[in-house]
Parts: C-alpha cells; sequence; structure tokens
C-alpha cells in the first residue's frame, strides 16, 4: 500500500462526504412546487402576466448560459447575441418551410450548434479580454451576414410563418410553456453538467488552468463543450423570443444589448453560482419594471449597479447570500464532515 | 482607377482608425485592460466639441485644443478612481467596469442630446480637396487627420523610448513588480498610460466627428475598428497598430468599392482572417 | 555606524511564516550574506526590505528612518536597490533601456552608465541589445547594474548564482569589492554556503525564517554552518552540536 492510499483510506473512515447539505433537500421540495405553480399559472392568471413572465424566463435562461460560460468556463463573451440572432433566424427559416414554429425552436438550438463548432475554433484562438471582443466581432458579422440574405427579409427583417392559425389564448399560452421549459431547462443543464466529471474540470481550469491540463484535463475540450452548451441555450431562447414577438429585426435580435443584460444580471447575481443568474434575473426583472418609465436612465443606473458591483460585490448577492447563511439550492460542490460530530 | 483611389483614400483613413486604436493598445500594452468604453470615449468628445462649437461659437481648433488636454486629466482620473480599484478585484472586473462605463455613457448622452445623428462642420476645410490626376482626389481633411494621426504616433513613440517615464510605461508593461522596485510607482503610470489613451480618443473622436456623422449608440461600432486595427497589426507594437488601421481602412475601402454596405463586412474579415491564419498580427510585437 | 537595523520582523509568505521575528543590524561597507536552505525565508526577507511584500509585525529602519511600511517604489529614494531573483529584466528593453530604467529616480551618487559599463566592459558593445538574448551571466551582470544606477547606499542581491556556471558566478563575484568599495552596503542571499563565506564580512544563517548561526566566515567551522543549515541540535548552543548525521 502506498503512503496516498493509506492517506486516503484513513480519511475516509473518518469523514462524510455527500453533495447536498440538509438545506437543499428542503429547498428541492420548495423548488418543484414553485414550479408546479408556475406550470399551472396560465390556466389561472390573466395572459398579460404570463407574456410579462416569458421575458423573465428568456432572461433566467440567457444569464444562465452566460454564467456557464464566464463563471464556469472562464470565458467571458461579449457576443452570445450571435446565437440570440440565429436561434431567432432559425425559426422564422424553418417556419418558412413549414416547420410548427414550437417545434423549431429546439431546431434552432441545434443550428446554433452547428454554427458555434466553427465559430469557437476561430474565438478560441483569442484569450481573455480579446475573446470578449473577438467574440463580439463574430456576432456582428453574422448580422451582417444574416442583413444580406433577402428571404429571411434583410435589414429590415421579417414576421413569423405559421402562428395565424392558432388560438390567441392558445398561443400565449404555449409560448409561455416553452419559455419556462427554456428556462428551467437551462437551468438542469448547468447542474447536470457542472454535476459530472466536466464541471470539475471546468473548476480546475478556472482556478489553474496549466495545472489543469498538467494532470489530464483536456482544458480546451471542456472549454468547448461550455461554448456548445451555451450556443445551443441561447439559441432556444433567440427561438423563444421570436415566437413570443412574432417577427424579427437583425439591428435588434443581435444587439450587444443581450450582452449587456446577461452580464449584469449574472454580475448583480452572482457570477460562478448557478442560483446567480436566477436572482439576478429576478433583480433586473424588477427593476425594468419599476424603472420602465425613466428611458435610458434606467439604463445609466443598471450600468452604475453593475460597474459597483463588480468592483465592490465581486460574488455579487448570492455569494453574500451564501456567506450568511451557507445556503445553496444547487449543489455541486462536496461536502466534508467529520464522522465523530 | 477607381481601385488606386479606393487604397489611397483607405490609406488615409487607416491613419485616423490607428490613432484611435492606440490609446486601447496602450491601455492593454500596460495595464491588460481592454477599455470597452473606448469607442464611446471618442463619441463623448465628438458630442462635447458639437455643444463647445454650437454653445460658444469657438473655432474648431480652440476647441480641440480645450478638448483633449481635457480628456487627458479625465483619463488620469478614471485610472486613479475606477480602473485601478478594479485591476485588484480581478480580471474579469475590468472588463464588467469599463463595460459599465460603454452603458452609462451611451445612455447618458441618448438623453442629453437625444438619438440624432449629428456631424459638425469642419467648414470648407472638411469639404474642399486637391486634384492628384483626373481620378483621385484628396480631401484636405482626409490627409490633415493622416498627417496629424501619423505626428502623433511619432510623438508617442518619442516618448516610449527617449524618455525615463515612457520607458517605465514599457518596463511596467513587461513585469509590473520589478518596475516598482527600480522606482515606478505604477499607480502613477498607469494614470499617465490612460492619459494618453483618453488624449488619442478625444482627438480621434473629434476628426471621426468631422468626417463621418454620429449618435449616441455609435460608440460600440468604433471600439470594434480600434481592437480590429489593433489584432491586425499585433499586440503590443505601435507600428504594428499603425499598420492595422491602414489594413482596416483599406479593407473597407475596397469593399465599399464592391458595394458600400459591404464596407464593414470586409474589415470584419479580413480580421477574422488573420485571427484564424496569423493570430500573433502582422508584426508581432511583445506576447500578451 | 549601523545602515540598516531590522527588528522582530515577522513576514509572512501566503499562510506561511516566512520570517519569524528576526532582528539583524548591518554596518555600513559591510557585505552581509544570509544562507539558508530552500524555504529558510531568504528571499521573503529581502522581498520584505524592498518593500515588496508587507511586513506583519517589527521594523526595519534604513539610516535611522522607519521604512517599514513605505511602498517599493519609495524605497529607491531612501536608497534600497534590489537586484531581484531571476534577473528579471524588461524583455522589450534594449540593454541601456534596462540600465536607465534603474536611474529612473536620479539619486545622486557615483554611478552612471560610464560607470557600469567600465565595471562589465562587454556591456558597451552590445548596449543595443535586446535583454533577452543575453546568456543568464550576462543578465544577471545587466541586473546588477540597473540596481546600481539607483545608486543605492544599500544593495540587496537575491540568488545571484541561481541556474549559473560557477565559473559565471565567480566571475560576477569579482565585481564586489569594486561596487563596496564605491561605498555602496551589500546583503546578499545565497543558496552556495562555500561562494557566501568568501565574498562576505559576515553571515547569518537563517532556518525556518529564524537567525540560527552569525559569525565571520573565519570565526565559524564547516560543521557550525552545516549544522545550522540543516537544523541539526538546533536547540544545543553552537560548538556542542551533537556529532554526525541522522
Amino acid at each position: 500500500m502506498t503512503i496516498s492510499q493509506m492517506v486516503t483510506s484513513r480519511a475516509a473512515a473518518a469523514l462524510d462526504v455527500s453533495r447536498a447539505a440538509r438545506s437543499s433537500k428542503l429547498s428541492a421540495v420548495v423548488m418543484l412546487a414553485a414550479v408546479a405553480v408556475l406550470a399551472a399559472l396560465p390556466f389561472v392568471a390573466f395572459s398579460n402576466v404570463t407574456d410579462t413572465l416569458v421575458n423573465l424566463f428568456v432572461l433566467i435562461a440567457l444569464a444562465s448560459m452566460w454564467n456557464l460560460l464566464a463563471g464556469f468556463g472562464g470565458l467571458v463573451s461579449v457576443g452570445q447575441q450571435a446565437y440570440i440572432g440565429i436561434g431567432a433566424y432559425s425559426v422564422i427559416a424553418f417556419a418558412d418551410q413549414g416547420v410548427q414554429p414550437y417545434l423549431a425552436v429546439p431546431l434552432a438550438a441545434v443550428t446554433c450548434v452547428i454554427f458555434a463548432v466553427p465559430t469557437s475554433w476561430l474565438a478560441f484562438r483569442l484569450r481573455g479580454d480579446y475573446f470578449a471582443v473577438g467574440t463580439w466581432v463574430i456576432a456582428e458579422v453574422y448580422r451582417l451576414l444574416v442583413v444580406r440574405i433577402d428571404s429571411v427579409g434583410g435589414g429590415s427583417g421579417k414576421g413569423l410563418a405559421g402562428m395565424s392559425d392558432l388560438d390567441q389564448t392558445l398561443r400565449g399560452a404555449l409560448t409561455y410553456w416553452v419559455a419556462l421549459a427554456l428556462a428551467l431547462a437551462t437551468i438542469a443543464a448547468c447542474y447536470l453538467l457542472l454535476r459530472g466529471r466536466l464541471g470539475l474540470s471546468l473548476m480546475a481550469v478556472r482556478d489553474e488552468e496549466t495545472a489543469a491540463s498538467s494532470v489530464g484535463i483536456d482544458v480546451r475540450r471542456a472549454k468547448r463543450v461550455v461554448y456548445l452548451v451555451s450556443a445551443a441555450g441561447c439559441g432556444a431562447a433567440g427561438g423563444v423570443i421570436t415566437v413570443s414577438s412574432l417577427s424579427v429585426n437583425p439591428d435588434a435580435i443581435f444587439s450587444v444589448q443581450w450582452s449587456a443584460y446577461m452580464i449584469f444580471i449574472v454580475v448583480i447575481g452572482g457570477i460562478g453560482y448557478i442560483e446567480g443568474p436566477l436572482l439576478g434575473a429576478v433583480i433586473f426583472f424588477g427593476l425594468q419594471q419599476l424603472l420602465a418609465d425613466y428611458g435610458s436612465w434606467y439604463l445609466v443606473l443598471l450600468g452604475a449597479i453593475g460597474m459597483a458591483a463588480a468592483l465592490w460585490l465581486p460574488r455579487g448577492l448570492w455569494g453574500l447570500m451564501r456567506d450568511r447563511t451557507g445556503l445553496s439550492l444547487f449543489p455541486v460542490g462536496y461536502f466534508v464532515r467529520g464522522r465523530d460530530a | 482607377m477607381g481601385w488606386l483611389n479606393a487604397v489611397i483614400q483607405g490609406l488615409l483613413l487607416g491613419g485616423l482608425y490607428a490613432l484611435f486604436a492606440t490609446g486601447l493598445s496602450l491601455m492593454f500594452g500596460v495595464m491588460r485592460i481592454v477599455n470597452l468604453a473606448h469607442g464611446d470615449l471618442a463619441v463623448v468628445a465628438s458630442f462635447l466639441a458639437l455643444a463647445l462649437v454650437s454653445g460658444t461659437g469657438l473655432p474648431l481648433w480652440i476647441v480641440l485644443v480645450v478638448t483633449v488636454p481635457l480628456f487627458a486629466v479625465l483619463g488620469y482620473l478614471t485610472q486613479r478612481v475606477l480602473l485601478q480599484r478594479s485591476l485588484s478585484s480581478g480580471p474579469l472586473a475590468t472588463l464588467l467596469v469599463t463595460f459599465g462605463l460603454s452603458i452609462v455613457l451611451q445612455n447618458v448622452l441618448l438623453e442629453v442630446f437625444s438619438a440624432d445623428t449629428r456631424t459638425i462642420d469642419g467648414g470648407s476645410f472638411g469639404t474642399g480637396s486637391f486634384e492628384l490626376n483626373g481620378s483621385i482626389s484628396i480631401g484636405y481633411l482626409s490627409l490633415a487627420t493622416f498627417l496629424l494621426a501619423c505626428a502623433v504616433l511619432a510623438a508617442i513613440q518619442l516618448f516610449l523610448s527617449r524618455t525615463g517615464l515612457g520607458r517605465m510605461l514599457r518596463a511596467s508593461s513587461d513585469d509590473r513588480e520589478t518596475a516598482n522596485l527600480v522606482g515606478a510607482d505604477s499607480r502613477h503610470v498607469y494614470g499617465i498610460a490612460t492619459a494618453i489613451a483618453f488624449a488619442t480618443v478625444a482627438l480621434a473622436g473629434l476628426m471621426f466627428a468631422m468626417r463621418s456623422s454620429f449618435d449616441p449608440a455609435t460608440g460600440p461600432s468604433r471600439l470594434i475598428f480600434a481592437f480590429e486595427a489593433v489584432v491586425i497589426g499585433g499586440l503590443g507594437s505601435l507600428w504594428g497598430t499603425l499598420l492595422g488601421g491602414m489594413v482596416l481602412g483599406v479593407t473597407q475601402s475596397l469593399g465599399a468599392q464592391i458595394d458600400p454596405a459591404l464596407t464593414l463586412l470586409a474589415g470584419h474579415l479580413v480580421f477574422l482572417a488573420v485571427l484564424a491564419f496569423r493570430p500573433q498580427g502582422l508584426i508581432a510585437g511583445r506576447t500578451a | 555606524m549601523t545602515l540598516l537595523s531590522i527588528s522582530d520582523l515577522t513576514v509572512h509568505h501566503g499562510q506561511l511564516r516566512a520570517v519569524d521575528g528576526l532582528s539583524l543590524d548591518l554596518e555600513k561597507g559591510e557585505v552581509l550574506a544570509i544562507i539558508g536552505a530552500n524555504g529558510a525565508g531568504k528571499s521573503t526577507l529581502l522581498r520584505a526590505l524592498a518593500g515588496l511584500n508587507p511586513p506583519t509585525s517589527g521594523s526595519v529602519h534604513l539610516g535611522g528612518r522607519d521604512i517599514t511600511r513605505l511602498p517599493a517604489y519609495k524605497r529607491v529614494s531612501e536608497g534600497i536597490a534590489l537586484v531581484p531573483e531571476g534577473r528579471r529584466l524588461f524583455h522589450s528593453l534594449t540593454v541601456e533601456e534596462n540600465l536607465l530604467t534603474g536611474a529612473y529616480r536620479k539619486r545622486p551618487g557615483p554611478w552612471t552608465l560610464t560607470r557600469v559599463y567600465e565595471l562589465f566592459p562587454w556591456m558597451s558593445d552590445r548596449r543595443r541589445q535586446n535583454a533577452s538574448q543575453l546568456s543568464g551571466g550576462e543578465q544577471q551582470s545587466v541586473a546588477i547594474g540597473r540596481a546600481l544606477l539607483a545608486n543605492p547606499d544599500l544593495l540587496l542581491i537575491d540568488e545571484l548564482s541561481l541556474g549559473l556556471a560557477p565559473v559565471i558566478v565567480r566571475r560576477i563575484y569579482e565585481v564586489l569589492p569594486g561596487i563596496v568599495g564605491a561605498g555602496t552596503t551589500a546583503l546578499i542571499v545565497e543558496q552556495d554556503v562555500s561562494q557566501a563565506m568568501r565574498v562576505a564580512d559576515r553571515v547569518h544563517c537563517l532556518l525556518e525564517g529564524r537567525s540560527v548561526l552569525e559569525g565571520r566566515p573565519r570565526d565559524l567551522t564547516a560543521e557550525q554552518v552545516e549544522h545550522a543549515y540543516f537544523g541539526i541540535g538546533q536547540a544545543l548552543p553552537a560548538g556542542s552540536a551533537r556529532e554526525g548525521h541522522d
């Protein structure tokens, strides 16, 4: 028996290692109940409530994807609007071919993955801050290419086909459910990815890339998986935006504003926590509703809050809460307790 | 001969891009900060000049003489108050702070000046030109812009290579801790780098404003030009940035010659090609 | 006259207490060598003296002035220059530019570019070369020249011999008497004990951040040094250490 084996077995005898804290078992029950209530909402609430919530779900999905990319993969992108746009335009194009628009949403995610493979090859040549601006340029290129395609409306955009035969109430409810499913799917995807082997690799890469690669972690592969998943999520979100607004405008859908939203939600909520984007999206959404009458001042405020959070609250509100309460809804780490305790 | 004209116009424009990109390159080289508010700062300078010209009726050159030093001071303060703090909170913080600054600047401009598209009227100088031969005419403004850009770049190069402080800027960019050891106060050195960056941004912003129209949302696309010039030329090399700016200018100009809608796309595609096949840039400077 | 006075200095390197309540004095014009095994706290001590690692407690006085909390760049003006471990030249600068960065704070004193070129005659021919093109020994000489141009009262040299061939090390150490003769006091950290004993007026041996042996090289036996270096029988007074090795 080698020394390390001896140490490991002795430690294993003395310690309990588990993934879930007690609080997270309780919170799982609460979350399931919340999801059930949200899913039943179209039957009991007015459509203006559910229509507004669609925006919240899209924000949660986008922010979760950006958090996965930046908070866990270390890939700070300012160009995820590329996939929002490609996803949105995919839904338009599939609908034109006669595909039911709601079914086109998952197809949009697949399309984005197909685009993301060659894109990642290019973008991964840049590191750190230059990756951020590089992805932005790539998003611009996609916008400039899309506006040259006349069949999807060129520079002025296009309406979504195949929705007129649906009853308006049913359409609202379906859109709501698709958006809810999207938000849940992105959170679940983050949780499952990070609990698995990949999550461990990613955290190792984030903490010390050179050391991670020297212990045999394929850094590029880990990052690429994250990038592709994030592209799929953003693409599906773009699809949901399209089925919700029934049309697409290239300048709006490829706008860097989306990146601003994602980044600020994640920074305020707490980067590197699955719960961060959820909390951040709710706060952002609240601010949006509250300050809707103040025009661009609300964005000024948002920018200022984001700067303040980056300087004084680097782990966001969730990080702060976690330090105070130890609460964790989605535990991806390990808890180690002494057995004698 | 249309093509030759396009190349010449592109080269002249490229000088301006290079001047504009210098600040971005300098801040990255010395502090490892990519200033995402770079483009917006140029637009702020444009609007400030516009307000000064229309508000006070001062001639443009006085506005220029006022705005550029003002921006240098603003740059020094921004570094000491805002960016220095973000440098100690990790690499993500600087990106977020400059991105936040970009959003704030854009939307303040939007509230103050509305979304209308503006230009600064350079008078007869702005529109006048001389003919080189039958098909090539060179605008006074383009030429003056180009010469001024080259002069400023040369001055910065001289400062960096011949003065003690300039040497310290380069030394800090190589190894901050050792620069401290030989007596550089990195906060001051960083402040100077940011001051130079802001001053050149203001100058470039004023020249952009005379050449083409602008609105509060123009900043991000300007930032992309600067970024492309820096990457095409090669990180950390001033002459690389000049070359990168010219390559970008000529590419855009040739793209426009084929189809005006191709102007931006052509520039982006050259940038992506450099990224794919020569990621260290055309002139490889220091490794970043 | 005492130039440097360190009293009860404790410096942490991360969580580790690298220097632990160390006190020592350095006379003007003296060459003091600090020896000790890897991790004894030698480099952390020098970094703390240069202002790179803030001390946890204790004080440092230079020429009677308290410099304990002074940042690194201000200590250059006070008269401290460090030749850092691993040379740390500025790689995008030429040899001459590297030397000139040392003169940034413009302290008056005997050292000028010309004097440094006299000290290392090969340097002036290659002053336009990029610093990264030099060999390790040449880089070490440039690093020393850079520190001298600050005209320091106290020259700190960290691990001069690291990664260099013995013959190169000896050649670089040959310039030390000239430097001290010009009025500079030197505090050197050296892993090569015999080299340190050859050039120093006095040595301190560090073990786990504490000084366990101090004296003039000629007064110390090889055995005493060996025991202090490896921490053998450290509880016993020097000279009566237990014989033999574990």
